[in-house]
């Protein structure tokens, strides 16, 4: 079946199986930055966004995208690197594997809650695992960077 | 110190976070050919016959293989990453027709891709002569079944092996009259402890590409820990010359030492150098759980005496370990179960370590961070803290009056002396953050929930003495910038970052100017791999050396170009100049003359071995809050001070020692491989083996204690492995310290914890 559906903000058509999956799909468009980690929805490494919601590609059917849009890291290159930075000033990105799922999400969060208390950080993120960095190097990051953010609105 | 010592961003770091394509998967031609393996559902069994025919039917199979396309009689290997000769015993064929584990390969798939592989891989019919498996490594010891029968099997080190009595390995050491000591002793703990197989659970799992090159070589790209010992894996496996392999490696996702043992790498390298196309093998989730390389699986019987004022004047361990099917890292783990506990008390007058590893119809056991430290530790520490509760002392008084300080001989570490050690001002550290003497040993707040702490101590090596080798190879190019080759593998760990920084703080350089290739058996110089707690101290004292003399090379070039003595000459990092200042050369300058009519490389290689392998140390203190009702526990806050001597980039040291603590809280709570009756590993998911997540966790607080080690880069010694040792004796004294009852035994589940609340309770 053909399906046609916004990729990272351009317009893309694709020949999947009824049971392609969307993380599939996505690789083989070339979004390299989705990764998988468990096969079992456990581990949120594959999180996209379908219509800026943030789903585990790898439990979502690709027909499922058909009219509709999907983000990957790819096509939030600016707001990676801008929150990314903070992660990268604590050494917290580490392996980098789980990087842009917890990326995706994190960003998801901020733009949910743009002032997320450390427990609701922590409930927002709980399904995006990183087995290297004990996760607090991650929370640093996180709390830099919404400080930052607040400090630049203040400016402006 | 302008670099070392700074807390710089990763080299990598941006890219990363950016989700650039520098993994294996990423990075590997899409058209290979797809490997998978077909597995055995016995734990023990001889393959009678194994039909491929209808498998190779399916349109876009390229090949199956099975144990009719290896030798049976031919040399065996082993995966481990280890030094040549290796202690782990060759004991493996590619494909072998006797199966030892559930999910043993049973054959080799590729095809066009992973589908049609996965449809072929149905149509394989295998007829097996199942076998009654050894699944109790108590029982395992002269079982009239052995794990490995045959005749080929192979121990290259004398290290008490046996293969006609399922034994591994086996070992006897010890210094003083251990058993006269005791019985002069006031109190003896006597106790026998237990810690599971765990997985390390890295993110990104096995996974290898495999190709020919223009030479007829093999190539291999994997994610390894190891390119030269797998190169070695390789050549023995395929029984082809080391010359016809080259193993590389991308970005790696996560090691923890799984990646030290070449899981998978000889599967898609057999497919590839027999059809000479390009494969790949990436394991699902659910072979990485259930087919690799976990933690061994020990018991230690644990006797330690002491004297009533807790001064401990001897400790008898004998650890039982469980190596599985295959023997990767049986000998050695085993060791320092014993080597990194015994050592902390240095008032022992006596000790005696014994061990035996064997062989079990369980997947192998491998190498996790911690290699043995962790289980040996968690049996001593929990004696320890047992000792202190029996004769009524703070367990943290009572380590203050026995550690191991510096200066003193350490006879149960290889008669080592300790070189650097802060481990006094550790516990000081560890005590104050905590809040200790307010908090120990238990509160109930009003709730009902109780709030408990627990503490425990660890150390580890820097590298194995005279075994591990470290290099480096540093060039200059033109515009002055150095190009780094090492044959570390950086896993995610930073260590690309942290041997630049070691060379920018020689050759006094911003650290941009520093790029890093690794690794590549091709191009790299020697090293041994990134395990073993090495990279920092000995690959890093490489890096430091390497630097020296490449300076010496640049001074002699300016010397040419000034017409003068090298001697007379300083380096001064953009330049070289006279010691007056009268005359320089910029570092350009050298590096332009170098490339146009030059007559000499203006590069340098070192290669270094340490004689010492001095313990990083470590103090960590959990609080616990305990639901006494559901047995639920979390750890709210686990403080640590760790002394790593000079921290060469304190945020990757911190963050090391952050990600190491909760995988050892994982370890005491929640993570555990089983198996059922038939030896089938239970946990195949991250749904059943439970990882920490961050809504676990309440707070790490990690600070260092920095000791200065004389024979490291810049004072530096390890931080890898240490970091997970500390949070399992202390939770457990923690648990023991809120509901009353001693586990001795790992994870401690809130099951048990409820149960042993309502014990209590009952009492």
């Amino acid at each position: 079946m053909t399906i046609q559906f916004t990729l990272n903000h351009k317009k893309v058509s694709a020949e999947i199986s009824p049971d392609t999956v969307l993380y599939d799909l996505v690789r083989s468009l070339g979004c390299a930055s989705v990764k998988c980690g468990c096969e079992t929805s456990n581990c949120g490494l594959c999180t996209v966004f379908l219509d800026d919601v943030p789903v585990l590609s790898c439990s979502v059917l690709a027909a499922r995208a058909d009219g509709r849009c999907v983000t990957t890291l790819e096509g939030l290159q600016q707001e990676a690197a801008e929150f990314g930075a903070f992660i990268a000033d604590q050494g917290a990105e580490q392996c980098g594997f789980c990087n842009p799922g917890f990326i995706m999400n994190a960003l998801a969060l901020f733009r949910q809650n743009p002032d997320p208390g450390e427990d609701e950080i922590k409930e927002y993120l709980a399904g995006n695992l990183c087995r290297c960095s004990g996760y607090e190097g991650q929370l640093r990051g996180i709390q830099n960077f919404l400080a930052w953010k607040k400090q630049k609105e203040v400016a402006q | 110190m302008k670099t070392v010592n700074q807390s710089v961003r990763k080299k990598d770091a941006m890219q990363l976070v950016t989700g650039q394509p520098v993994y294996l998967d990423d990075i590997a031609p899409k058209d290979c050919l797809t490997v998978k393996l077909l597995r055995s559902p016995h734990a023990n069994a001889i393959i009678q016959s194994i039909d491929t025919s209808r498998a190779m039917l399916v349109p876009g199979m390229e090949a199956v293989f099975t144990w009719q396309d290896v030798d049976q009689n031919g040399r065996r290997y082993t995966q481990a990453g280890q030094t040549y000769p290796e202690p782990s015993p060759y004991d493996r064929l590619v494909l072998d027709r006797h199966v030892r584990f559930v999910g043993d390969v049973v054959a080799i798939l590729a095809g066009k891709d992973e589908k049609t592989v996965e449809k072929a891989m149905k149509l394989i019919k295998v007829e097996y002569e199942v076998l009654e498996p050894v699944l109790d490594f108590r029982t395992a010891k002269d079982n009239p079944v052995l794990v490995h029968p045959e005749n080929n099997w192979e121990s290259l080190c004398p290290v008490g092996a046996d293969n006609k009595r399922n034994l591994c390995a086996h070992e006897e050491t010890g210094s003083g009259d251990v058993d006269a000591v005791l019985q002069g002793c006031d109190v003896v703990i006597d106790r026998v402890y237990h810690t599971k197989a765990c997985q390390q659970a890295m993110m990104e799992t096995f996974r290898t590409y495999c190709s020919i090159d223009a030479y007829g070589r093999l190539n291999v790209l994997s994610s390894t820990q190891i390119v030269f010992h797998c190169r070695r894996i390789l050549a023995n496996a395929l029984h082809i010359p080391k010359s016809m392999i080259r193993v590389s490696k991308p970005r790696i996702g996560g090691g923890f030492g799984a990646k030290q043992t070449s899981v998978c790498e000889v599967y898609p390298a057999f497919v590839t150098w027999m059809t000479k196309k390009p494969s790949k093998l990436i394991f699902t989730r659910r072979e990485s759980m259930t087919a690799s390389t976990p933690r061994h699986e020990m018991e230690m019987h644990v006797r330690l005496g002491a004297d009533k004022n807790g001064i401990v004047k001897a400790i008898d361990l004998y650890t039982l370990s469980n190596t599985g099917a295959y023997g990767e890292h049986g000998p050695t783990t085993v060791g320092l179960s014993g080597h990194k506990s015994i050592p902390l008390y240095g008032k022992a007058e006596a000790f005696r370590f014994t061990y035996d590893v064997v062989y079990t119809n369980h997947m192998s056991a491998g190498a996790y961070r911690g290699y043995g430290a962790t289980q040996g530790l968690f049996a001593v520490e929990s004696a320890v803290n047992e000792l202190a509760a029996k004769l009524n002392i703070d367990p943290i008084a009572l380590r203050l009056r026995n550690i191991v300080k510096e200066g003193e001989v350490m006879p149960a570490y290889y008669n080592q002396l300790n070189t650097s050690c802060a481990l006094d001002r550790c516990i000081e550290n560890v005590k104050r953050r905590i809040d200790w003497d307010n908090k120990y040993p238990m509160r109930v707040l009003p709730n009902g929930k109780i709030r408990s702490v627990g503490m425990g101590m660890a150390m580890q090596g820097s590298g194995i003495t005279s075994v591990d080798v470290g290099s480096a190879a540093l060039k200059i190019n033109d515009d002055g910038f150095y190009t780094l080759r090492i044959g570390a593998a950086d896993m995610g760990t930073g260590c690309d970052t942290i041997l630049a920084q070691i060379a920018a703080e020689v050759l006094e350089c911003p650290l941009e100017n520093i790029t890093v290739l690794a690794a590549d058996t091709d191009s790299s110089p020697y090293d041994s791999g990134s395990y073993a707690s090495s990279t920092t101290y000995v690959t890093g004292k490489a890096v430091e050396m390497c630097a020296k003399q490449l300076i010496e090379k640049l001074c002699e070039q300016a010397a040419q170009m000034l017409g003068v003595h090298a001697d007379t000459l300083q380096f001064a990092g953009d330049r070289v100049e006279t010691a007056d200042g009268q005359k320089s050369v910029s570092l350009t300058e050298i590096a332009v003359a170098g490339q146009c009519g030059a007559n000499t490389a203006l590069e340098a290689a070192v290669t270094h071995s340490s004689e010492l392998s001095p313990p990083p140390f470590m103090v960590g203190a959990a609080e616990l809050e305990i639901d006494p009702e559901t047995g639920e526990t979390q750890v709210i806050d686990f403080v640590s001070a760790v002394d790593c001597g000079t921290p060469v980039n304190p945020n990757l040291a911190r963050v090391q020692a952050e990600g190491g603590i909760l995988q050892g809280i994982g370890m005491a709570l929640t993570e555990n491989v089983t198996y059922n009756a038939k030896g089938e590993p239970i946990e195949s998911s991250l749904m059943q083996y439970k990882i920490p997540t961050r809504a676990d966790i309440g707070h790490i607080r990690v600070e260092f204690e920095s000791s200065y080690e004389e024979s490291g880069p810049f004072g530096a010694k390890s931080i890898g492995e240490v970091v997970i040792n500390t949070p399992l004796p202390a939770i457990a004294d923690a648990v023991a310290n809120a509901t009353g009852h001693r586990f001795y035994e790992l994870p401690i589940t809130p099951e048990q914890i409820a149960m042993a609340c309502l014990h209590r309770d009952a009492k």
